[in-house]
């Protein structure tokens, strides 16, 4: 039936145009009707999207009488930029500010650790299920898939329970293993979709020049995956120091330990911060994911997607 | 012949020894504790008591599920879990869908949009919620600041705090949920990306061919997204249904942090998070995390029963 439509419908279109108007044809009309949407769907698109963040930085450095007294000003004139929020928000706790420069130290303790051992433990795996046939390898592809979808609040009871068995809970390495047990997953079927691309002749001359297996990987498929491991610790990176849940389980009665997503969300909650000093803190966390995402958003989109392609 | 052999058998170990460290990691964070949350769902086990308890109880009972059952609350929060998740993903995939085709051919700037609109996806949760609730915020949100200048409204609207309010429609006083339309609103800004990006990679994958055959036979631009692109979407469109339905499912940072679960949004997430922090009962929780995972077990089967057969035909 739909191919009916699609053969007859064109056609009878033709028949009944006039000739002597060919401007207000269908297909005319809806050409300029979406030429002209277009621009004006991009510019919604825009406007969307980037104006939180614009609302971010202006709140930042406005004054609190000045936001509630005119609350819907979307410009700041130079002479009002006040910059006090932030030191207000970075100064230390016993220095009568909010000590988000802690929670900067934390944070980026957390997702460096992060990236640096989920590589570590990444790397072999995905070369291994990329290219080396052993006993399960299907089996555990499937597995790390699963653990991909695996919501995380259900593995938020038992983890929480056994850290605080052991005595982890409260500590930046507990939560510094969960996030590794987290991504590792992901981060191996990113890999191992660029391990799939490198042609294996490469591999195999290097193997013919007498290089052994450990040899060939250190020498010739390291070097050549550089980009996607690049990719994948910067999107590792972002997942650490964005995580909220296990943050918010582990640390909040901790707080020396904060992170900063933890600790802005604690301190959102309290009347006394005025919210010009938060979203001077809201500014904080989001500039290193922005300046990591553009200077990354090829490398990282070309991995996220990589997947689907295929499919 | 026999040294091909040891090849692949020293292959196979070099496999094994590589991806054991991954293996013992997913196996003992993920694997196990999942198997334990089912031990726990049936042990009376509270956080006071843990100190004392072994980590496998003996005991065993039912109590934990026939409470979650008959808490107050329960089937509400159910429904709002139902309703959050359909129409979270369904818009987000419906806007990521408009914004791929709108970026699809290149203009000047084209990249720099595309970079703007995953943005949202990118950004910290916390951040993110932050700016929303103050946008929107009764009192020096600049929305509704503009929205009683421009638009007239009678009252300031508490977005995320009020769990209905009357809107007249067509002359009719119609009760809409105030608060779950904002958190849903906020979830298709936030995850629209996600299906942006898909959508986009699938659109590049379209060959050219077969729209300029269709233009040729002279097919509108509708004519030609309703019977050659989207045809061509639709595995993609069916794959992005399910990965977004099973993370709103059980999304739970987003709700916390918008309405802690108030005014009507409290979805089964936040109650397992309730369970466990405010109340302190483990096996309570972990039997409200079980129920949560079943159903959206069931939920997820049932949809690959009734749409999987059908993409492998086209």
């Amino acid at each position: 039936m739909t191919a009916t439509d699609v053969r007859e419908r064109p056609g009878d279109e033709r028949s009944r145009r006039p000739p002597t108007n060919p401007k207000w044809t269908r297909d005319a009309v809806e050409n300029r009707v979406f030429g002209v949407l277009r621009w004006v769907l991009i510019a919604g698109f825009l406007l969307v999207t980037l104006f939180p963040f614009y609302y971010m930085g202006l709140l930042s450095v406005r004054s609190l009488d000045a936001v509630i007294q005119d609350p819907g000003a979307l410009w700041v004139s130079p002479s009002e930029v006040e910059l006090d929020t932030y030191s207000s928000v970075l100064t230390s706790e016993e220095s009568g500010g909010q000590g988000f420069l802690d929670f900067m130290r934390n944070s980026a303790l957390v997702a460096f650790g992060t990236v640096l051992l989920t590589l570590l433990v990444a790397l072999p795996g995905a070369y291994a299920v990329s290219r080396l046939e052993f006993f399960g390898r299907r089996q555990i592809s499937v597995l790390f898939l699963a653990v991909y979808l695996f919501p995380s609040i259900l593995l938020a009871v038992p983890l929480f329970v056994f850290f605080t068995k052991v005595g982890l809970r409260g500590s930046l390495i507990g939560l510094l293993i969960v996030y590794v047990s987290q991504i590792v997953a992901v981060s191996i079927y990113m890999l191992r979709n660029y391990f799939d691309t490198i042609p294996e002749s490469l591999e195999e001359s290097a193997a013919l020049d007498g290089c052994s297996r450990l040899g060939v990987m250190w020498r010739i498929s390291l070097p050549l995956a550089m980009p996607a491991i690049v990719a994948n610790g910067l999107f590792v990176f972002m997942i650490a120091w964005n995580e909220f849940l296990f943050a918010l389980l582990f640390l909040v009665e901790e707080r020396e330990q904060w992170t900063v997503s933890l600790g802005l969300s604690q301190l959102a909650g309290s009347i006394e911060i005025p919210t010009t000093v938060l979203m001077a803190g809201s500014v904080i966390l989001t500039v290193p994911i922005i300046v990591i995402f553009f200077a990354s958003e090829r490398l990282l989109t070309e991995g996220l997607t990589a997947g689907a392609e295929k499919g | 012949m026999t040294d091909r052999g040891s090849l692949k058998r020293s292959d196979a170990r070099a496999g094994l020894a590589l991806i054991s460290p991954t293996l013992i990691i997913v196996v003992f964070m993920v694997v196990l504790p999942i198997l334990w949350t089912v031990v726990l769902a049936f042990q009376p086990l509270s956080l006071l008591t843990l100190a004392v308890s072994g980590l496998f109880g003996t005991d065993f009972t039912l109590d934990n599920f026939e409470t979650v059952v008959t808490e107050p609350g329960f089937v509400g929060s159910l429904a709002t879990t139902l309703v959050y998740s359909v129409l979270g993903s369904a818009s987000a995939i419906g806007v990521g869908l408009v914004a791929a085709l709108t970026v699809r051919r290149p203009f000047r700037g084209r990249t720099l949009v595309r970079a703007a609109m995953l943005l949202p996806y990118v950004a910290p949760v916390v951040a993110a919620t932050f700016v929303w609730r103050t946008m929107l915020d009764p009192q020096f949100g600049f929305v509704n600041h503009w929205g009683s200048r421009v638009l007239g409204w009678d009252e300031p609207i508490a977005f995320f705090t009020q769990q209905s309010s009357e809107v007249t429609l067509l002359g009719l006083d119609v009760s809409v949920p105030t608060a779950l339309l904002s958190v849903i609103a906020f979830e298709a800004w936030r995850s629209f990306p996600f299906a942006f990006l898909f959508l986009m990679a699938r659109l590049q994958a379209v060959p050219a061919s077969l729209e300029e055959a269709a233009r040729v036979d002279g097919a509108t631009p509708t004519q030609r997204f309703r019977y050659v692109l989207l045809p061509q979407l639709l595995p993609t469109i069916a794959v992005l249904s399910i990965l977004r339905f099973i993370w709103t499912f059980n999304s739970f940072d987003d709700i916390y942090l918008l309405t802690g679960g108030g005014a009507g949004t409290e979805v089964v997430s936040v109650r397992v998070y309730d369970f466990l922090t405010a109340r302190g009962d483990i096996g309570l929780a972990s039997a409200q995390a079980l129920v949560l995972a079943a159903i959206l077990a069931v939920l997820v089967g049932v949809y690959l029963r009734r749409f999987a057969p059908q993409e492998e035909k086209t």
